[in-house]
């Protein structure tokens, strides 16, 4: 069977120990207004336009048989009532400008990527990390890829939201050697008014991982407004020692990604950043006097 | 200006620390003083050549009265507060003139002291001493007339185009670095070495003249240093005698009965050894103006033996150690790179002369040879960080990681300094080349990246070799489109991909053939007219051979060509052999005239090249797989030709630019990987600046799939966003990559610790950014007084912001 990604990052030092390869695939439960990846939200293939790149040459335009593409001014503009996503715009487009992102890819291709970094995993300890989107949301090909990675000794870490079944989690946990499990906020119904979804089960299946003795790193992207209030702290705090007194986290601090948005003809909200660095520093300071062991960027 | 830029220049900033008061005033005196011509040496050599040169006496003979005319007259400076003498000129940042090998024209002075980047200062008496003596009695008669004399004119023509450039028109051969002999010789050691020759040779030798000849030489140019050093130690007694500070005055005391001991006698103490080899060093860079000056090589070998003696009879300590060393490093600093025109400051635009002091790598005997002296030194290059001298960390995997890391961490603060070198490998390349595995182990690299067996190997550089230009004649079917002349051979317009690669290889040989026969005249004009009897003492076996340095007399003789434009040459032939005959996107007319109009109403086709054609660098096989054989062939074709006449040197190939990438770029038009004419090639065997788009990993793939040991250096730049090296935890991850690159294969890597946004604002407001370091080729340079070419080339590479 085939999986939907839409990168693979190689030598990325930022997703788990030593230098590591990164598999983003496509498609997420949740839709988190800040995210760093809009393009893995949807679970199927997408049009991305960058527009500094676009030397407004129309043969795009010309060439999209169902005329789904058109410019406002300088503006590329997306018909998505007649956009089949052939592709074609994007193979025509001659700097990149137009691409599709999102690749259905089989097991082999995956592997064959994993295969040209091995001297580099054996040499720093480092791996293959999941992450998106939800990588979770493809629990089946998951399972047709980990194994295999997993018989040539290569540490395997999953960057999730959570938001799974019990019985998948269950059944990816012997490949898994790192969950980077991300958590956005404790309260539920603030969860489920920025994120689209409560956060019972997230919760839930983080518990159950910590039970089994998993190693997790927990991941708090730190969204200004919205988690770095004195009360969402405590909140992260009485929820993260009644799970485990010296588990690590990761703060996260937000970046503004707007022009990934406009690129794919997507609005988007931004959050004051003024104040970031500090609001982080005062998180860090506080999660480490209750004894978390805490550390800015992952 | 934003506050991250703030933060990078203040990082820079604070990590210049000199231990102490002494050196903090000698750098700054070192830093703030501008370079200047000094016309001492033209001079006296212009007097001795007029008035004292004996009649019918042999060339080397001449060439040893000569020096030692020069060691007997020169000015004796000593820096306020130096503990090491000996300097070219009458204070630092003066440089001397060379007029026997080249004759600079009142033009050239002009221009020197003119020029917006790099100037010299040329003052009254040097412009008029030159118009009324030393020019008369030069002009046409040095061995840069010689040379352009006896060129063909195919080479000629070659030259002009922009097909190569030649070492040895204004400076003299060199290529070459001290090694463990000059640390436990003395002179009167190697002069008595002379004498034994001397009775050891027979008449029946065929060349029983020459040799002797040789050895009276190497005689006189090794008193030579003697008088100098002693005329060094009475001017140090004379100015204790007049110095009114105690301490100081016991110094010169001291540093007079330094000087009495050393060169004479082999050192016996930390300091003796230091200003030994500074002694040699003068001699050497008086005696010619050999490229790369030179260098005493495995520093932290040679003078390890002495920091112990000395440390454990408590004559030394760390802090003395290290002051005498950074004291040391200033001697480098105070003597710039000598002045260049033409062709040939183009391809070296600098005023670093690329002494290079290596550390670590291994002992003779195969062990690790990282001891206290290499960690001393790595600190002294953090806290000096001077434009010279320039530094090696050559990384064994016996060497422990703790060393990396600690070398990486002198590089972050990012001034280009140290580079990587993988020395494995560079043992590898001394074992294929035929050295002894034991003279291979005590091999090093000097200049940018030129491996070589350090003290006893003349591995000289003869020119860069423009392979995009190559590449377009052969498009061209043998003429150069900028002046419409057939300079190669006439090929055919390629009907598939395979007959492309055969011209290219036509054109590559039929030029090569030219530039070989061209070294060839070369070596035989320097063997013969101007050998350097005083650096033949110490490169072993001259005096053994009783032959000349340029005469083949060392130990090893390897000749090089240095190929420019790899990554350029192999993007383009990746884009034709996609575009035009695999996908058959574009014709080869359309291409053609797509070239010749420079893209202009070629824009998308353009942005093809650029964004949709595999290109080296990205870990794509396609792309690599040229690259690959690019190399295959051109160390093979470049090796076939068979030992040079005079020296027998083995003909091998370095990849590295220098700044010639800049130079060869003016002068080629537009080519098929989208670049527009006249801008840089690509350097060394990195990327085209910004084609590397998959991250520093894939680079590291990219290159390591070429054989890079068959040759004899390749030159790789990479260039890093400083927030990437922050953290030791990055730099730990940093190291391991390092390591896995050099266990593919790697042979060299330099970083640049900048971020673009600091260099665009240093190009808008340079007075505020003169102390701005960054690592140019094989060696760093103050940003600010590159050109605007090399500049925005620098500008232009690909910023790594993850691994």
């Amino acid at each position: 069977m085939s999986g939907l990604i839409f990168n693979i990052q190689r030598f990325a030092i930022h997703d788990g120990p030593g230098i590591r390869t990164t598999i983003f695939m496509k498609g997420c439960p949740l839709s988190c207004w800040w995210c760093h990846n809009p393009e893995g939200i949807c679970p199927s293939v997408e049009l991305m336009w960058t527009r500094y790149k676009c030397i407004h040459c129309q043969s795009c335009v010309d060439i999209c048989p169902n005329r789904a593409l058109s410019f406002d001014e300088d503006r590329l503009m997306l018909d998505r009532t007649r956009c089949t996503f052939c592709g074609k715009c994007a193979q025509i487009c001659p700097t990149t400008a137009l691409k599709v992102v999102g690749k259905w890819v089989e097991e082999e291709d995956i592997f064959r990527e994993i295969e040209k970094d091995m001297m580099y995993f054996d040499q720093s300890d480092g791996g293959v990390t999941f992450s998106g989107g939800e990588p979770l949301l493809q629990t089946d090909f998951l399972l047709q890829v980990l194994p295999k990675i997993k018989s040539h000794q290569i540490h395997v870490a999953i960057d999730t939201s959570g938001y799974t079944t019990k019985e998948d989690l269950e059944k990816i946990l012997p490949y898994v050697d790192l969950f980077l499990y991300d958590l956005k906020m404790v309260d539920r119904a603030k969860h489920k008014e920025n994120t689209g979804v409560e956060n019972d089960i997230i919760k839930e299946n983080l518990r159950s991982l910590i039970s089994k003795k998993k190693h997790v790193i927990i991941r708090i992207p730190v969204i200004p407004g919205v988690n770095d209030s004195k009360s969402d702290t405590d909140e992260f705090i009485v929820f993260l020692k009644s799970l485990n007194d010296d588990i690590e986290v990761n703060l996260l601090p937000y970046h503004d990604v707007s022009e990934k948005y406009e690129a794919l003809w997507k609005k988007t909200r931004n959050a004051i950043t003024k104040d970031l660095d500090e609001a982080v520093l005062r998180i860090k300071n506080k999660l480490q006097m209750n004894g978390l062991k805490v550390k800015i960027g992952g | 200006m934003e506050t991250r830029i703030y933060e990078e220049i203040e990082q820079r900033r604070s990590s210049v620390k000199p231990i102490n008061d002494r050196i903090k005033r000698l750098r700054e005196e070192s830093i703030k003083s501008k370079e200047r011509i000094s016309v001492e040496r033209a001079k006296l050599i212009t007097d001795f050549y007029k008035y004292k040169a004996p009649k019918n006496v042999s060339y080397p003979v001449l060439r040893a009265l000569a020096f030692k005319y020069v060691m007997e007259n020169c000015t004796l400076p000593v820096e306020e507060g130096q503990l090491i003498v000996g300097i070219r000129g009458t204070g630092p940042k003066e440089v001397p003139t060379y007029p026997e090998i080249c004759v600079h024209t009142l033009e050239d002075l002009q221009t020197l002291a003119t020029r917006k980047n790099m100037p010299f200062q040329v003052d009254d008496e040097t412009r008029s001493t030159y118009e009324k003596e030393v020019i008369p009695f030069w002009q046409g008669q040095a061995m840069r007339d010689l040379i352009f004399e006896n060129m063909s004119q195919d080479w000629k023509d070659a030259y002009e185009a922009g097909i190569w450039t030649e070492f040895m028109e204004q400076r003299a051969p060199g290529h070459t670095s001290g090694g463990g002999k000059i640390f436990k010789t003395g002179v009167l050691d190697i002069k008595q070495k002379i004498r034994e020759q001397m009775q050891k040779l027979s008449v029946s030798d065929p060349e029983y003249f020459e040799k002797c000849e040789e050895l009276k030489a190497m005689n006189i140019a090794a008193d030579a240093i003697l008088i100098y050093a002693n005329r060094y130690s009475q001017k140090l007694r004379d100015l204790a005698d007049n110095e009114t500070d105690d301490e100081r005055k016991k110094e010169l005391i001291e540093m007079a009965k330094i000087c009495e001991k050393v060169p004479a006698h082999a050192p016996e103490t930390f300091w003796e050894a230091l200003q030994h080899y500074w002694f040699i060093h003068v001699g050497i860079t008086y005696e010619t103006n050999p490229w790369d000056s030179f260098t005493p090589g495995r520093l932290d070998q040679h003078i390890y033996k002495f920091f112990c003696t000395d440390m454990a009879s408590g004559r030394l300590t760390r802090e003395k150690a290290k002051e005498l060393l950074q004291a040391f490093w200033l001697k480098f600093n105070n003597q710039p790179s000598v002045p260049k025109v033409k062709i040939t400051a183009e391809e070296s635009f600098t005023y670093n002369d690329f002494s290079k002091i290596n550390i670590g790598g291994l002992k003779t005997d195969g062990s690790n040879a990282v001891n206290d002296l290499s960690y001393l030194i790595l600190e002294v290059l953090d806290e000096m960080r001077t434009l010279q001298p320039n530094t090696a960390v050559l990384l064994s995997d016996k060497n422990p990681d703790e060393f990396l890391v600690k070398a990486l961490q002198v590089l972050s603060p990012g001034f280009g300094e140290p580079p990587l070198f993988n020395y494995d490998r560079i043992i590898l390349r001394m074992l294929r080349q035929g050295k002894t595995l034991e003279d291979a182990r005590e091999s090093g690299v000097s200049g940018c990246v030129e491996t070589g067996a350090l003290g006893k190997e003349a591995y000289i550089l003869t020119g860069y070799l423009n392979l995009p230009k190559i590449l377009e004649i052969t498009l061209n079917c043998g003429f150069d489109p900028r002046t419409g002349k057939r300079i190669g051979i006439e090929t055919k317009e390629p009907a598939n991909f395979e007959e492309l690669c055969d011209s290219f290889v036509k054109q590559l040989k039929h030029f090569l053939d030219i530039k070989m026969r061209g070294n060839d005249v070369i070596e035989t004009l320097y063997a013969k007219y101007l050998p350097v009897p005083f650096l033949s003492l110490w490169i072993e076996d001259c005096v053994e051979n009783a032959k000349d340095y340029n005469a083949g007399g060392t130990r090893y003789n390897t000749q090089y060509i240095q190929l420019v434009g790899f990554g350029t040459v192999s993007d383009c032939l990746a884009s034709i052999k996609w575009n035009v005959f695999d996908k058959q996107m574009f014709s080869y007319p359309d291409l053609m005239k797509a070239l010749k109009s420079n893209f202009e109403g070629y824009e998308y086709m353009r942005q093809v090249f650029l964004n949709k054609t595999p290109k080296f660098g990205n870990d794509d096989d396609y792309a690599d797989s040229i690259a690959k054989k690019l190399v295959d062939q051109i160390v093979l074709m470049v090796e076939s030709y068979p030992v040079t006449p005079v020296r027998k040197a083995s003909r091998r190939c370095y990849f590295l630019p220098t700044t010639v990438h800049v130079y060869f770029g003016s002068v080629t038009g537009a080519t098929p990987d989208g670049r527009k004419a006249g801008m840089p090639v690509s350097e060394g065997i990195s990327p085209v600046q910004g084609a590397d788009r998959k991250g520093i990993a894939a680079v590291f793939r990219s290159v390591c799939k070429c054989d890079w040991d068959k040759t004899g250096g390749a030159l790789l730049n990479q260039k890093l966003t400083p927030d990437l090296v922050k953290k030791k935890d990055n730099l730990e991850k940093l190291g391991k990559l390092i390591r896995t690159y050099f266990r593919m294969g790697g042979h060299h890597v330099q970083f640049n610790v900048v971020s673009s946004e600091l260099l665009r604002e240093a190009q808008k407001r340079p007075t505020d950014f003169e102390d701005l370091m960054v690592r140019v080729a094989g060696y760093s340079d103050y940003f600010v007084s590159l050109p605007k070419g090399l500049q925005d080339e620098i500008v232009a590479r690909t910023e790594q912001g993850e691994f």
